[in-house]
């Protein structure tokens, strides 16, 4: 029983300090570059057409 | 096409690369493996099924990405610790919460497949089921990485300290009792 209860606490505190590592990455600023990322994906989407295109620019 | 599941992608951003550098324990990779991610969700996205969960979706895309890297490269990171450990600030510690940096020292020698595990269900809250899908295993398989992961914490935070003290001091107390080692001083 004291062993169980150990083992509680012991996943108490793991959980809530795993939970405060992970809050920090959250909170890191998400980099420019994926933004750019999507919108360069979804451009290349618009001009491209429907997928299956691999070809690509050289098409015209 | 009035709704392309593609736009919610975005807001996946920072639990997606938070996810990878949990795994990798290092931002540059992190970040190229986010990339890699991004690049194949949206040029498979009709495999993603409209309406489940996508964030498990992107990250099932993020480990294998990671996984296969490692198969080719052989090994683990290596210097994954002090990057890890030394590239996010240290916040204040409240009472009774441990210093961050010895956390993340301790997390850091667990396996991929540990910390992998106790971040989804610990700190993501994915359920056992959706983190056993997330990473192509059985859901006994989480729950068992999970608690292993969870032992070796302690383990390495010595978060049983206490009461392996109370243990030695009986062991203690029951060998002085007996005999008082030579070289005590009066």
């Amino acid at each position: 029983m004291v062993h169980s209860r150990r083992n509680s606490k012991e996943s108490e505190v793991i959980d809530e300090n795993l939970k405060r590592v992970y809050q920090d990455m959250l909170e890191e600023q998400v980099p420019d570059r994926f933004l750019d990322l999507i919108a360069q994906l979804r451009a290349q989407d618009e001009t491209g057409g429907t997928g299956g295109d691999d070809t690509g620019e050289a098409s015209a | 096409m009035s709704s392309d599941p593609r736009d919610e992608i975005v807001t996946h951003l920072p639990a997606l690369r938070a996810f990878a550098f949990s795994l990798t324990r290092n931002f540059a990779l992190a970040d190229d493996m986010v990339q890699d991610t991004l690049v194949k969700a949206w040029t498979k996205i009709n495999t993603f099924e409209q309406g489940t969960n996508m964030r498990a979706w992107l990250f099932t895309i993020l480990r294998n990405t990671y996984y296969s890297n490692r198969r080719k490269a052989g090994r683990e990171v290596s210097d994954a610790e002090g990057v890890f450990t030394e590239s996010l600030s240290e916040k204040p510690a409240h009472d009774g919460r441990l210093q961050m940096n010895d956390f993340r020292r301790a997390f850091v020698q667990l396996t991929d497949e540990q910390r992998e595990a106790l971040i989804l269900v610990g700190a993501q809250g994915f359920s056992y089921e959706e983190a056993a899908e997330t990473c192509g295993v059985a859901v006994g398989t989480i729950k068992s990485r999970v608690n292993r992961a969870r032992a070796r914490l302690a383990e390495l935070l010595e978060l049983d300290e206490h009461d392996k003290l109370e243990m030695t001091d009986q062991a203690t107390m029951a060998v002085v009792s007996g005999a008082r080692p030579s070289g005590a001083m009066g």
